[in-house]
């Protein structure tokens, strides 16, 4: 059905006649004002004379390409920007928009379009945003040689497009955004790692209207997976509430990594906005430098008596979901919090519920202090092929663990 | 007072985590082209050219730092914000250019590797084929971080320049005179030297990579003081670099017999009598400067290009995830390191055509920045200032007068 499609490179220039086919102008610009539909071409803006004038979309009979736009009421107004309006060749082409199915920031070529006939009157739909080299192509001799030799000349060049509802429109200005319809909650679906790759793409203004209305636990997992510099700079960008409410759902260490980026002021700002609970984690996290044990463990670990029973521990992690997803040993430790042994999380589902942890525990204890060096953690994480290591303060209590990913990030980023 | 030193050491911080598009892009100014014509002019006239040191160094900040406040404020590179605020098919007419431009500027690379190693007796059938895989698997395998460290370190190797400088043992008195001395010569030879030095100063290409760099680093506004003060020191090391050049040419060929050298690596002969160091520094500071523009010049152009089609780019993306960028890059090398093998190849005049595509080019460019760098809506408070347009402006007056002029002698000489 290729014949109902149309470029938006070939609506424009095209001439708009009146009802006795007599031309008015051509074609300048189209627009969506998202508000009312999504995807259908409200207003067509045509260059006659000295001003532009408006066509509304039930102003148009036909539209035929080759012959023009014809149309069937000609009382035109002129044109004056319209805050709800989405200009396709304005705001549209040549920027760069979020391909939320391929996870990847674009730039627009072109815009496909959908002509259909409703009984009166022909409709026009934004339905898919081109990139790629067959728009780049259509773009560079549209005008040049006749509409349909540039059709045939481009089948040989594979299309490469994104389905207009897939299509994710970038604009920093957040009253513009209201007006425009435009929200990021289609990004909130992605894996936060993606997300993290498309934002590290945009620029400071994008990416901060971006982490400004997400949802903050998805621009939490989201912050942890960029890198430090920009987590700072975006932390910066950010209101002080908006940016604690980022925080506290970070893990501790993370929060911690990316509070110490800031200047001193502003990560103070940050933590005063923070609930006290995160605060005095994060807080105490701060105090370390960032290349010991202190500085890279965080404080999500499950730890329990050293007498409690099988069925403690399960007592104990029913409190704990949200840890579960990485958890994988427990901790046990005396009446003063001095870690004893550590336990494989796996040995639980084997063991009877009266059994006593302590029964389970790993033959040899492997901790560190936590002054000790990064070097130091990862030779150890190498050679005992950890996935969490413990690590004590002074008195030999436990302060946190390192887990296997931290590691990764460090030798990573060496 | 504590507080005050830690306020110092963040701004250090900040100044060092900045370090890197500016002095780079500086420095790559230096290549073999920017080499050959700062020895030619020292081996001519002696120390008069020297005054030229003094505008060309402020030509270049003035220039250089609009680059990087644009990069810093919209975090977008150049061709970026060609495409968007000036549409496809400039943007496609630009890159063809640039594209053109940069061939031919990356064979004069090339063929300063060639020459330099053939002062070693090294023939370039081993030479180049060598320094085109190393510059290949340098930025394919690497990513941007240590491709960044590996380019510093190319920095660094000029210094051996103002060593060899200095083992020239050249008047002083008279270089120091005649650095202030404005000198002007109704001969058109030392005419056509003043504009050859000149108009090599800002190449199209620069802008594009410094722009890139910046952004890629993710220095924002926030950073942008730091980052400029490293765009001026880049800028002021870069023509000190080329003070030392002139004065050691000065000082070996000039003072013992004026004369018209061919190239640079003739220059490096010269040096010879003076001791096997001065010699020896001077042709390893060649290969440097050479083979670290070759690979500056196909990275930056393979960028800037796929930036402005929409593209996907990056030393940090893979092969298949990129195809466009890493065969333009590949293709880029593969032909300007070629054509220097093929016995009879006219690079003489591809020398003279990359002169006069950068001179084509270069009014565009420096015209749609400063229209680009005034646009509210993209800088906001970060436009050019009413002084500061007028000099840029007159700067970019100036600057596309020599460089057409520059265009106009060598179609007439050659």
């Amino acid at each position: 059905m290729a014949d109902n499609l149309l470029f938006f490179t070939e609506l424009v220039s095209m001439p708009v006649l009146d009802i006795k086919g007599r031309r008015i102008g051509r074609v300048k610009d189209a627009a969506l004002v998202p508000v009312a539909d999504a995807a259908r071409i409200d207003r067509i803006l045509v260059g006659g004379g000295d001003t532009w004038l408006t066509v509304r979309a039930d102003q148009i009979r036909s539209i035929t390409l080759g012959r023009g736009i014809q149309l069937c009421d000609e009382q035109l107004l002129p044109y004056h920007d319209d805050e709800y309006m989405l200009r396709i060749g304005r705001d549209l082409l040549d920027q760069q928009i979020i391909d939320v199915t391929g996870r990847k920031v674009v730039r627009v070529n072109d815009v496909t379009m959908h002509v259909h006939h409703d009984g009166q009157r022909d409709i026009l739909t934004v339905f898919e945003v081109d990139i790629g080299l067959r728009s780049i192509f259509r773009r560079l001799v549209q005008g040049l040689l006749p509409p349909a030799w540039i059709r045939r000349l481009q089948q040989p060049i594979p299309p490469n497009f994104i389905r207009w509802e897939f299509a994710n429109v970038l604009e920093p200005d957040p009253l513009r955004r209201l007006r425009l319809n435009i929200s990021y909650s289609k990004l909130e679906d992605m894996h936060p790692a993606d997300l993290a790759d498309i934002v590290e793409e945009l620029s400071p203004a994008e990416r901060e209207a971006i982490f400004e209305t997400i949802d903050s636990e998805v621009a939490a997992d989201a912050l942890s997976e960029i890198d430090p510099k920009m987590q700072a700079s975006i932390l910066e960008s950010l209101e002080p509430e908006k940016a604690a409410d980022i925080v506290e759902e970070m893990a501790p260490d993370e929060a911690a990594d990316a509070l110490s980026e800031l200047q001193d002021e502003t990560s103070e700002e940050i933590l005063d906005e923070m609930d006290s609970a995160p605060k005095s984690e994060v807080r105490e996290l701060l105090e370390f430098e960032e290349d010991t044990a202190g500085g890279m463990m965080n404080t999500e670990y499950v730890s329990l008596h050293q007498n409690a029973l099988v069925a403690d521990a399960l007592a104990g992690l029913r409190g704990n979901e949200d840890l579960l997803e990485s958890l994988n040993t427990l901790f046990l430790i005396d009446a003063e919090e001095r870690l004893t042994a550590a336990i494989p999380l796996a040995r639980l589902f084997l063991a009877q519920p009266d059994a006593k942890l302590q029964s389970l525990a790993s033959d040899t204890l492997i901790q560190v202090n936590v002054d000790e060096s990064q070097d130091r953690l990862t030779e150890l994480f190498d050679k005992y092929n950890l996935l969490t290591l413990p690590v004590v303060d002074e008195d030999g209590k436990l302060a946190g663990v390192i887990t296997a990913d931290d590691v990764i990030s460090v030798l990573r980023q060496k | 007072m504590r507080q005050l030193l830690g306020r110092f050491r963040y701004h250090i911080l900040v100044f060092l985590a900045v370090i890197g598009p500016g002095f780079i892009t500086a420095n790559v100014d230096n290549d073999s082209g920017g080499i050959f014509t700062y020895s030619a002019a020292g081996a001519k006239y002696g120390y008069l050219p020297l005054w030229t040191l003094l505008p060309i160094t402020l030509v270049l900040i003035i220039v250089q730092e609009m680059c990087s406040r644009m990069g810093a404020v919209t975090g977008k590179g150049l061709s970026d914000l060609i495409r968007e605020e000036f549409g496809l098919r400039m943007t496609f007419f630009i890159m063809t250019l640039l594209v053109l431009a940069n061939m031919t500027n990356v064979m004069a690379e090339f063929a300063g590797v060639a020459s330099s190693l053939e002062l070693f007796h090294v023939s370039r059938y081993i030479s180049v084929p060598l320094a085109a895989i190393g510059v290949w698997i340098l930025v394919v395998k690497g990513n941007y971080k240590s491709v960044e460290k590996v380019f510093l370190v190319g920095c660094l190797i000029y210094v051996t320049y103002i060593i060899s400088g200095f083992l020239v043992k050249p008047d002083w008195k008279e270089a120091a005179i005649y650095s202030v001395t404005p000198k002007l010569m109704l001969d058109s030879g030392y005419i056509y030297m003043l504009i050859g030095m000149v108009g090599t100063t800002i190449a199209p290409w620069m802008q594009f990579y410094l722009q890139s760099a910046v952004v890629e680093k993710g220095i924002t506004v926030k950073d942008y003081a730091a980052s400029r003060l490293e765009v001026v020191v880049g800028c002021i090391m870069t023509d000190v670099v080329a003070f030392f050049i002139i004065v050691a040419c000065a000082g070996a060929i000039y003072s013992v017999h004026p004369r018209d050298i061919q190239d640079a690596a003739e220059a490096a002969q010269g040096l010879k009598p003076f001791g096997k160091y001065a010699f020896l520094l001077f042709s390893a500071g060649l290969l440097n400067a050479s083979v670290f523009a070759a690979s500056i010049l196909p990275l930056s152009t393979a960028y800037s290009v796929c930036e402005g089609l929409g593209f996907e780019a990056g030393v940090n993306k893979r092969m298949r995830e990129a195809p466009v960028f890493y065969l333009l890059y590949t293709l880029l090398i593969v032909v300007g390191a070629g054509v220097i093998l093929v016995p009879g190849f006219p690079l003489v005049r591809m020398i003279l055509l990359s002169q006069v595509l950068n001179g084509v080019l270069l009014p565009f460019i420096l015209i749609f920045m400063i229209k680009l760098i005034n646009k509210h809506d993209l800088m906001g408070e970060w436009t050019n200032s009413p002084w500061f347009n007028a000099i840029s402006w007159t700067t970019v007056v100036v600057m596309i007068g020599l460089t057409l002029a520059l265009v106009g002698i060598s179609i007439r000489g050659g």
